[in-house]
């Protein structure tokens, strides 16, 4: 062996679980072998639980071995990367968890350098964007009205109406604001595509300044996520070395540029209008709808504001046609969703994957069960303002009107498990001081309404007079979900109000 | 009275002023910069910052007191972002972060979500990812950190 070619994540969840310390001793190994070694970077597979995982160039393909840990690297180089060493997991495109998913947004994540140009053009890069300049912006937005996109941040509005009132609205400027205030727990997707194909969301973004007329772009990511905002930096100067951003577009004779601005610690800030009043250099405080941000949005002009996940969805879109993107998908949720499974499960990761299938499927064959071996007592899906949900219910299909129904949200597509170790009253009780903590203090239900839930869930739990708190609650609640301005106030009581339905135990009732 | 900066703090909230005034909504961003480059942001940045925006110095100090992420004293110690979100929670983030108060060897910050989630518990630790964090693992990796 004189000569070797391996590929290692850089995506911040690889470098949590050692990556960095993998990449030195493999860099060290080679050199003391005389190997000449090309380690390329790329993002995560999100086969997370496999992280750090190696891939092996060879002429049959890549083989990926993992988890590696830099203690591995020495016997593994002294073996000759055998296939029958046991971190071998055999050709990495024909691991079940990668094999079974669809990916369309994740296809390049994890496969390629996600800051190389010659990658992004050789597996499909810009072939969305191509498509779009050679249409009228009118034909790109029934492209994605075609495709029944909804937007992926968690509200499931359909993009192409919310762009097209954007393109139709009269206005010397517009600008496409691409949501990474990634702040429910559970969920990772926007960071892994950030970190892994952080060109195709700038591919995304440049489709929706074409169909809308925007000559602006913001991407407002989380301070959380530094390794994100670092991969999206070097990502924009990639982009305009490659002429998708700039004075004119793919040679459109279109301009169009995106600046990258940090959030500061703040979840209400992933609501629309808190981020707008956000880079805007104000307090994150929610706006009265109307006027509906196409209408009037950042520094009042008409403004596309799409998730990341949902702007990854369009170059597939229009590269491929409407009819592939919406032939995936179940009733009115059409396409595919990066699942994130997350908390207490065995194999935690990204699961891209047709709606429709159900919550048990995604936890038990996908995510195996808990990491502890104990029996699965609840499912948070949708962050942390989205309902526990208790067994009954975990046959339903997850699509968004088909859990819509059900009382529950399919947000953000995180989902986060709990064994049953877990006290119920106490995740309610911590809904509400998440919410008295992040509040933007606008509205009184979600102002104070948070830190009285708290402690009246406390008093249910340790105080006498239980029902009559509990009417408290519910009574509390109801004011939440009805008179809140946004879905902080709103949607907190979906959380406290489902533990408290189906686990009632756990708060001494 | 506000204390007044260092010539050398004085002159690093100038310098980060001059690069982003021009900035649409240029607020958050010069105070993004101004703790890159201080480590945190002293009160005495807030009445340059205010004059060079034309906003009031009640309206800096609102929105810099409003977001978590700034820090309006500089940290004793390296700071760790322990994680308290469900992901972590369910996982033993919230024993993790008592268990970092009480070594009293770092600056311990609650933060709500890493992305980190499915391999909780996780923290930062001056701004470095860390998952499937344990108590002993901490330990080791303050020692490490300490000794350079």
């Amino acid at each position: 062996m004189s000569a070797l070619t391996l590929y290692l994540p850089r995506d911040a969840a690889a470098l949590a679980v050692g990556a960095e310390g993998v990449a030195g001793a493999l860099a060290a190994e080679a050199a003391r072998r005389g190997i000449a070694l090309q380690l390329v970077r790329t993002g995560s597979r999100g086969l997370l639980w496999l992280e750090p995982l190696v891939e092996l160039l060879t002429p049959e393909g890549r083989i990926a071995f993992g988890p590696v840990q830099a203690a591995d690297v020495a016997p593994l180089f002294e073996a000759g990367w055998p296939a029958a060493h046991p971190l071998c997991l055999g050709p990495v495109e024909r691991i079940p968890a990668l094999q079974r998913q669809r990916r369309l947004s994740f296809a390049r994540c994890g496969a390629v350098d996600p800051l190389s140009l010659a990658d992004h053009e050789a597996h499909g890069g810009w072939a969305g964007l191509r498509q779009a300049v050679s249409l009228a912006p009118e034909a790109i937005v029934q492209q994605v009205l075609d495709a029944g996109l909804r937007g992926r941040g968690g509200a499931a509005f359909p993009a192409g109406i919310k762009w097209r009132t954007v393109a139709q609205a009269p206005a010397k400027r517009k600008y496409v604001v691409c949501n990474a205030d990634e702040g429910d727990s559970g969920t990772f997707a926007d960071r892994m595509l950030m970190e892994g194909d952080p060109l195709l969301l700038i591919e995304g973004m440049a489709i929706a300044a074409l169909a809308v007329g925007a000559d602006q772009g913001f991407v407002y990511i989380r301070s959380e996520y530094p390794h994100a905002l670092r991969t999206m930096e070097a990502a924009l100067a990639l982009a305009r070395e490659a002429g998708a951003l700039g004075a004119s577009m793919l040679g459109s004779g279109r301009a169009f540029d995106i600046e990258l601005r940090m959030g500061a610690g703040s979840y209400v800030c992933g609501e629309e209008t808190a981020m707008l009043e956000s880079l805007e250099g104000k307090r994150g405080m929610v706006r009265a709808k109307p006027p509906l941000p196409a209408v009037s949005g950042l520094f009042g002009q008409p403004t596309v504001v799409n998730n990341v996940l949902t702007f990854a969805a369009v170059p597939t879109i229009l590269a491929q046609g409407p009819a592939f993107y919406a032939g995936f998908g179940a009733g009115r949720s059409r396409g595919t969703l990066p699942f994130q499974l997350a908390g207490n499960v065995r194999r935690g990761g990204l699961y891209e994957l047709p709606f429709g299938l159900s919550l048990r499927e995604l936890v038990f064959d996908w995510g195996g069960g808990t990491a502890s071996g104990r029996p699965v007592k609840a499912i948070q899906v949708g962050g942390p303002l989205g309902a526990y949900v208790p067994e009954a219910q975990w046959d339903l299909p997850l699509d968004y009107d088909a859990y819509a129904a059900a009382g529950l949200v399919l947000g953000h597509g995180g989902i986060v498990v709990h064994d049953d170790t877990a006290n119920l009253a106490e995740l309610a009780r911590f809904a509400m001081e998440f919410c008295a903590i992040e509040s933007c203090g606008k509205c009184t239900p979600c102002r104070i309404g948070s830190t009285r839930g708290a402690e009246v869930i406390t008093r249910i739990v340790h105080g006498p007079a239980k029902a009559q708190q509990v009417q408290l609650l519910r009574e509390l609640c109801d004011t939440m979900v009805h008179g809140s301005l946004c879905a902080m106030g709103g949607m907190t009581p979906y959380p406290v109000l489902s533990a408290l339905d189906h686990y009632p135990q756990d708060f001494g009732l | 009275m506000t204390t007044p900066l260092s010539p050398d703090a004085l002159a690093a909230v100038c310098r980060v002023i001059d690069e982003r005034r021009h900035l649409d909504g240029a607020l958050l961003p010069i105070l993004h910069g101004v703790q890159d480059a201080l480590g945190h942001v002293p009160d005495g940045a807030v009445p340059p910052i205010a004059e060079a925006l034309n906003l009031s110095r009640a309206e800096v100090h609102g929105v810099l007191s409003y977001y978590h992420h700034f820090r309006r004293h500089a940290p004793a110690k390296p700071v760790l972002q322990v994680c308290r979100a469900e992901s972590c929670r369910t996982m033993g983030g919230e024993a993790l972060l008592a268990h970092a108060e009480a070594s009293g060897r770092c600056t311990a910050e609650p933060v709500y979500c890493l992305g980190l989630c499915a391999l909780s518990p996780a923290v930062l630790l001056e701004g470095e990812p860390h998952a499937r964090m344990t108590a002993e693992k901490l330990d080791a990796l303050l020692s490490a950190r300490a000794a350079g």
